[in-house]
């Protein structure tokens, strides 16, 4: 019995257990074991993978390892409840969403308690955070399936869709990944992590008590094994992925060449940039926020604080007695701030890289805590002394560690906060709207939040730039990651173009110009010699020589990718701008249509078709102009008082291997969107006829277009391919040709995870209206979102 | 806390000053504490949404986090029908703010329980003074043109001394408003410092009325101008403002008073008033105080809460901690 007047003197906050009663008597119903959900049933339970509560280190369930054979039940149910789902009108799609979100609300408790015990976050987080965005999360795709058919008019479901979730948000990222796919007509084999299955098994009660139709939503558990099962599998449609950078890039190897599209949510090192006039009470609380919200294991956890130099001394010691509040415990404990860590891999993967750091001079503050005997836990650690070269300031820790750098000037917290091969998320402190916008426009990231962290809703995309992946979730941004075009593509596929004749060739070549006339190569706005000193034969159809082309090779590339790199400023200028350019262009080519037909007329293309593919490019050119200030971005409906930009921002470099087929018309369909949304390229003619591009130099020339947004090398597209596929200072890369061709670049993109977009070269009729779009904008762009909270 | 003997590190934590039994001296008005001193509402109000929920007390320690606010508590009539049996009552409850059964309960029959202060109207100090006598409840009054502080500066002063010598032991004053609006913090500043030498040996509250000030930024401004004067205690409101005490400015205040400390060495004293009604609101501002300053501000020399009718709420709350039953207006003595 506590003596009250002895607690009015400790004033303690004792204990403040929630009670875990009906989910340990849930857990107790399964003691057998969970089998997997296939077909709207559960599969008779293999129990042979035990589960954890990490906070007690205790066994808590038993769940089984998803063999072959049950991913391909899976696939199999998905696949036959997928044309059904699909056919579905809207409005029952978004009623079968609807319920499962009220279904949610009803079990939100429940859930929050399952997920604490499971995962080790605390109580509160899992009740006032995780659940409750699970729930809207069902909701505001709920409205999205009421209005697939006339938001997004001419796109159409991928088909069945792969999902693999990580451990550290189990049930949220379940949401994120099922509710978007199911909105769009998707159906879904979802395989939660290892150490974390248990909501996701909640959550297939759900939908069967919710009356999903059997198969669209198949929940299969299992470790990473049973994840490439998945990923290999030969019958899905599109894999999604979220999870380590590391397991990342081999899905990207994995899926490469194999047609399934791919959504990636990697890893992150975000940095949280605190400048002298921000709110110092403010962001240290952010830090709390950033870093220590669910054991800092977070992809987008401000994991790298960088502050000003002039406030660094004063806001360290703010921090540092803010530590001291931290409480860190029993997650079950509603005033726990700080939970268990996930499983004790995780633990130790922590431990391990904190004291490489301190073998690297860091030096720590620790929040003075008192940890559990028992379970996996961490004190909130501030790492100080960290060098831009240290472990800490480079790998993901994912756990409550921080480090803290200064610095001196905006340029100086823009060039440290983006000095990362990641490019999740930042977080900027400043009371002024002109810097904070600034920083937040400069820094590489999918998400940008100024003035808070950590913030999300379902109506605003997330998701990463550079090595923290592609795709958003979440907003209209997210719908488009699991819906594709409708348009009938070509079943046709490209004839291989003819090995390049690089030796000198015995007949006569008809130029058809009185004075001859060397196409080099256009680097950084000037024509260069190739650096292989050597050329190729370009033939007719009829296979009369027509022309010489520069034979380009790596570092060709590597120099027009450096020229690409310089020509940064087009990105920044206006869409206005841009599209002067492109008029300009178009009107450029336009004086010269006649000469550009009688050019493809000599590779053998018909007088008709020669002009219309002229006349084509001129067009695409106005079209693309148009487009160049129009494609907006968006405001998102998120929170109160809260202004979400969704801008569209250019990938950056971006390699384009275009089709042998409609030199002009192909090279300017691809090459087109790039430029006028920012983009700067580097591109590879079409292998046979380059000379239809090459004599675009000039047309370049006389547009104002500057120098490094459009590089052209001319060479063998294939290997040219490979070298800017494994560029690492390439964001993009777009390929059209041949199987063995396409899956060669995606396979090389997984060292940067650089965006690919790959099809057959006969993929599209360059010369017809399906060869441009707004799909070839969202191409081109990468959207970030801004969280701009506001009040005075 | 380990903090590293390294060269980057080379400010110790803060330390939260050692309370003061003494008073405020006050020091010339300092601009450069307090211009430009940025306050981001959304990230104040999100704090202050949080620390409710990121903390919470149960049972027993609950019990004693609510007998803890009455010992906190100016328990308060300013009511334009106050007279002299009101004040009465209100002090028989300020001697007994627990039914008996109660405080048996709860195993303090043997501690001597009241509430912080009883606070009236100037003209309600002297009955107030007589019903508290040998209680060693200290009396406040509200002063200065109370709830305006609008009258004369020498009517102001006056109200002041007039209360003083009524035998009041603390004054709640009022600031003109218009001087934070017009950013005339000398004459706050002398304002508050004329009165401060009116109260004489009497503790001075420096209520800033935020509802009328608006914003967070004039919010902290005011804090540590009223500081500066020598205000021995800051307070939130007069209750009469359209919007009374909020987390987020008590939020901005205690930070305000953690900064003047840091600086003077000095324990200020912080006063949440009005629209505060539950044992909730009781919990939520004490863990403010907890999680900001530590446990000496949730002790009366430095923490009150400007309240009426919280008190019969808590007594609710704690028959029901120490029955098990719910409890009924009714059957606890009214203020």
């Amino acid at each position: 019995m506590n003596d009250i007047a002895v607690l009015m003197e400790t004033m303690d906050y004792g204990p403040a257990p929630e009670d875990p009663g009906i989910v340990i008597a849930w857990l107790e119903q399964h003691a057998g074991g969970f089998g997997h959900f296939i077909d709207g049933r559960f599969t008779d339970p293999a129990a042979d993978h035990p589960i954890l509560n990490p906070a007690t280190g205790e066994q808590i369930a038993t769940i089984s390892q998803g063999t072959a054979d049950d991913v391909d039940a899976a696939v199999k149910a998905a696949r036959a409840a997928q044309p059904k789902w699909a056919a579905l009108s809207g409005h029952e799609r978004a009623k079968h969403l609807y319920a499962l979100a009220r279904h949610i609300q009803q079990n939100a408790r429940f859930l929050a308690v399952l997920e604490t015990i499971d995962n080790g976050k605390p109580i509160r987080e899992s009740r006032d955070i995780d659940i409750p965005l699970v729930a809207r999360h069902f909701y505001h795709h709920a409205g999205w399936a009421e209005l697939a058919e006339t938001e997004f008019p001419g796109l159409e479901p991928v088909g069945v869709c792969g999902q693999i979730i990580p451990w550290n948000f189990p049930l949220l990222m379940l949401a994120w990944k099922i509710a978007p796919a199911l909105a769009a007509g998707n159906t879904v084999v979802l395989k939660p992590a290892e150490y974390t299955p248990l909501t996701a098994l909640a959550f297939a009660g759900i939908c069967r008590n919710a009356g999903l139709p059997a198969g669209v939503v198949n929940i299969v558990t299992g470790d990473g094994a049973t994840g490439a099962l998945i990923v290999d599998h030969q019958d899905i449609d599109k894999i999604a992925f979220t999870g380590s950078t590391e397991v990342g890039r081999r899905i990207r190897a994995a899926t490469a060449g194999t047609n399934k599209r791919l959504t990636l949510e990697l890893g992150g090192k975000s940095p949280f940039a605190v400048f002298q006039d921000a709110d110092l009470d403010a962001a240290v609380e952010g830090v709390v926020d950033a870093i220590w919200f669910n054991q800092g294991q977070v992809c987008c956890a401000g994991s790298r604080i960088l502050v000003q130099e002039a406030v660094a001394d004063r806001f360290t010691a703010l921090l540092s007695r803010r530590m001291e509040t931290l409480r860190v415990g029993d997650p079950l404990d509603k005033y726990t701030d700080v939970g268990a860590i996930v499983h004790p891999v995780q633990l130790e993967r922590i431990t391990g890289l904190v004291e490489q750091g301190v073998a690297e001079g860091a030096q720590l503050i620790r929040a003075q805590v008192t940890l559990p005997e028992a379970g996996c836990f961490y004190a909130p650690t501030i790492a100080c002394d960290v060098e831009p070269a240290s472990i800490l300031a480079t790998e993901e820790i994912f756990g409550p560690v921080a480090t803290l750098m200064r610095f001196r000037t905006p340029d100086d917290a823009v060039a440290l906060a983006n000095n990362t091969r990641y490019g999740l998320a930042a977080s900027v402190w400043s009371e002024s709207v002109n810097l904070a916008l600034s920083v937040a426009a400069q820094i590489k990231a999918g998400v940008v939040w100024v003035n808070c962290t950590n913030v999300f809703d379902a109506a605003a995309g997330f998701g990463g730039y550079r090595e923290s992946g592609f795709g958003r979730e979440g907003g209209r941004e997210g719908m488009l990651a699991y819906l594709k075009p409708a348009r009938s593509r070509s079943r046709r596929a490209e004839t291989p173009p003819a090995p390049l004749a690089t030796t000198p060739t015995e007949g006569a070549i008809e130029t058809g110009v009185a004075i001859d006339r060397t196409a080099k190569l256009y680097v950084g706005g000037k024509q260069s010699r190739p650096d292989s000193g050597y050329s190729y034969t370009v033939a007719s159809r009829k296979g009369q020589a027509v022309g010489l082309a520069g034979l380009g090779n790596r570092k060709d590339i590597r120099n027009a990718v450096e020229a690409a790199q310089k020509g940064a400023a087009w990105g920044r200028a206006t869409g206005h701008n841009r599209a002067q350019v492109l008029y300009y262009l178009a009107e450029n080519l336009s004086a010269r249509a006649d000469e550009f037909a009688g050019r493809l007329r000599g590779f053998g293309i018909a007088r008709a078709a020669a002009s219309q593919e002229v006349e084509t490019a001129i067009r695409r050119t106005f079209w693309y102009a148009a487009w160049a200030d129009k494609f907006d971005g968006a405001v998102h409906q998120t929170k109160t008082s809260n202004v979400t930009l969704a801008m569209h921002e250019p990938l950056g470099v971006v390699g384009i291997l275009t089709p042998v087929e409609a030199p002009l018309a192909g090279f300017v369909s691809l090459v087109l969107p790039a430029i006028a949304m920012g983009n700067r390229v580097v591109a590879v003619p079409s292998q046979s006829w380059p000379l239809a591009a090459t004599d675009l130099y000039q047309v370049l020339d006389t547009s104002d277009m500057p120098p490094g947004v459009v590089n052209i090398v001319t060479g063998e597209r294939d290997g040219l391919a490979a070298t800017l596929a494994a560029h690492d200072d390439v964001q993009g890369i777009w390929y059209f040709g041949g199987d063995t061709g396409r899956e060669a670049v995606e396979r090389a993109s997984a060292g940067n995870l650089k965006q690919t977009w790959t099809a057959d070269g006969a993929a599209f009729d360059w010369t017809g209206a399906g060869a441009q779009g707004r799909d070839f904008l969202d191409r081109a762009t990468q959207v970030k979102n801004i969280w701009v909270p506001y009040g005075e | 806390m380990t903090t590293s003997a390294s060269s980057r590190i080379d400010t110790e934590p803060l330390s939260v000053v050692a309370p003061d039994p003494g008073r405020n001296p006050g020091m010339a008005l300092r601009e450069e504490m307090f211009a430009g001193h940025p306050v981001n509402t959304q990230a104040a109000e999100r704090r202050a949404a949080t620390l409710a929920t990121r903390r919470s007390v149960k049972k027993a320690h609950q019990a004693a986090w609510l007998v803890n606010a009455i010992r906190c508590m100016d328990l308060t009539t300013l009511a334009g029908d106050d007279t002299q049996a009101r004040v009465h009552r209100l002090c028989a409850k300020a001697r007994r703010p627990l039914a008996p059964p109660i405080v048996e309960g709860l195993g303090l029959a043997d501690y001597p329980l009241t509430v912080g202060a009883v606070c009236v109207y100037p003209t309600m100090v002297a009955a107030a003074v007589k019903a508290l006598a040998g209680s060693g409840i200290p009396v406040a009054s509200v002063a200065t043109g109370f709830p305006a502080g609008l009258a004369p500066m020498r009517l102001r002063l006056a109200e002041i001394r007039y209360a003083v010598e009524a035998g009041a032991d603390e004054i709640d004053i009022v600031i003109t408003r218009e001087h934070v609006l017009t950013g005339n913090w000398a004459a706050l500043h002398d304002e508050i410092r004329a009165m401060r030498e009116a109260c004489g040996a009497a503790h001075m509250k420096a209520i800033l009325a935020t509802g009328d000030l608006k914003t967070l930024r004039n919010v902290y401004s005011a804090s540590m101008v009223a500081m500066q004067a020598g205000a021995d205690f800051i307070k939130t409101s007069t209750g009469k403002e359209a919007v009374n005490a909020t987390l987020p400015v008590s939020l901005v205040m205690v930070r305000a008073l953690r900064d003047y400390g840091e600086e003077t060495g000095l324990a200020i004293g912080f006063k949440p008033a009005g629209g505060m009604r539950t044992a909730k609101d009781a919990l939520s501002w004490q863990i403010l105080m907890k999680e900001e300053m530590g446990g000496d501000w949730l002790k009366p020399a430095l923490f009150r809460l400007g309240a009426s009718s919280m008190l019969g709420d808590i007594e609710r709350q704690l028959e029901h901690h120490v029955t098990g039953r719910y409890a009924a207006a009714s059957r606890h003595a009214i203020a």
